[in-house]
């Protein structure tokens, strides 16, 4: 078996079910976003949507569902295209820093949803 | 005269590959582009390429022909021709012995990683053991596989992790026996097999379905393992 420590679930399996769960998740919420927009709203009816725990939830499950997608998705971007087979030493380091960049990226968009929520 | 551009290389003496345009009278005869190499080896007999049945059975003589892979032996010119030129070069992504000849090295590992091979640990019967009709046929369209490479050589996700990523051809017989009722490693076939790279990086992208000079469909069995896989750990 191959290792691979810096891939979300370590498992293959585990990592294609969260990104096909996560995709469901994340057009849903699209759809719901996009639905009360089609409509036409004002700041304040915006404001009172994002007020109520359901939506806030739904919201914060969905930046995760993000989070863990854009994961997946950019892991296996870095391990097709950034490694040691195709630029020699260099790949694993650019590699490294290409995943600590996604990484850190990702935490920052799911912290600051989080104060945009209850902030 | 038909146009025929063959990629040349030589690893021990040539700095860089190049390409070398050869003009075949073909008669205005419908050939296949091996009987078109075979006129060409006659001009220029340096020219390498592999090659054993012509009639599209032993696998050898797969090439990329005018950006698309397929058996020489058995590629009409009139499916591959475009515009009286014929551009040859090796399957992509192996490394080039010389001229058309690849190292096929990566791709049998993958192919031995699969253990492609009937394991079965109860005792052995009087004479054979037995399959019904039904359970043969499962394996219908898997087993006539003929290890050309031409799927795993057209798969980008081959391309950049052949040591990792199993590809369409060893996937395929990875699940024609993950199929077979008489087989019983199943549990352990699938354990080998559930790592981000060995099945997962297939991308359904279907190259391999797209060249299989056989018609298979790789891209069907490793849907099937991937099942295999879900319903195992869920
Ligand atoms: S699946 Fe088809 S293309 Fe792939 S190695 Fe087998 S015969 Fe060749």
């Amino acid at each position: 078996m191959v290792r691979a420590v810096t891939s979300f679930g370590r498992s293959g399996l585990s990592d294609w079910l969260l990104q096909r769960v996560t995709a469901v998740i994340l057009v849903a919420y699209f759809l719901c976003i996009g639905a009360s927009l089609l409509g036409g709203v004002s700041y304040a009816e915006w404001k009172s949507m994002f007020e109520g725990t359901a939506m806030r939830i739904f919201t914060l499950l969905a930046v995760l569902s993000l989070a863990a997608h854009a994961w997946i998705g950019m892991w296996s971007v870095g391990t097709d295209y950034l490694t040691e087979r195709l630029m020699g030493k260099t790949g694993n380091v650019l590699r490294l820093a290409y995943q600590i960049g996604c990484g850190l990226v990702i935490f920052v968009y799911v912290i600051w949803t989080i104060q945009i929520l209850w902030g | 005269m038909l146009q025929v551009s063959i990629y040349r290389y030589n690893p021990e003496t040539d700095s860089a590959p190049s390409m070398q345009d050869f003009q075949v009278d073909t008669g205005g005869k419908d050939l296949m582009v091996l009987d078109v190499l075979e006129m060409i080896k006659a001009q220029d007999t340096t020219v390498a390429y592999r090659r054993s049945c012509r009639e599209g059975v032993c696998g050898s003589d797969g090439l990329n022909m005018n950006g698309k892979n397929g058996l020489a032996c058995i590629t009409a010119l009139s499916d591959t021709v475009r515009d009286n030129k014929l551009v040859i070069r090796p399957l992509p992504g192996l490394p080039v012995v010389r001229d058309l000849v690849v190292d096929m090295s990566l791709f049998y590992r993958q192919y031995e990683k699969v253990q492609p091979f009937l394991q079965n640990n109860t005792p052995a019967p009087a004479i054979e053991r037995l399959q019904s009709p039904e359970d043969r046929a499962k394996l219908d369209g898997l087993y006539e596989c003929i290890l050309c490479a031409c799927c795993s050589t057209s798969c980008p996700s081959f391309w950049w992790n052949p040591d990792r990523f199993i590809g369409p051809a060893g996937l395929l017989q990875a699940y024609r026996f993950l199929a077979d009722s008489r087989d019983t490693a199943t549990d352990e076939r699938l354990a080998k097999l559930d790592d981000p790279f060995s099945v997962f990086r297939c991308h359904g992208i279907q190259n391999c379905v797209n060249v299989c000079p056989k018609g298979l469909n790789p891209t069907r069995a490793i849907g099937h393992i991937r099942n295999m896989l879900l319903s195992r750990a869920t």
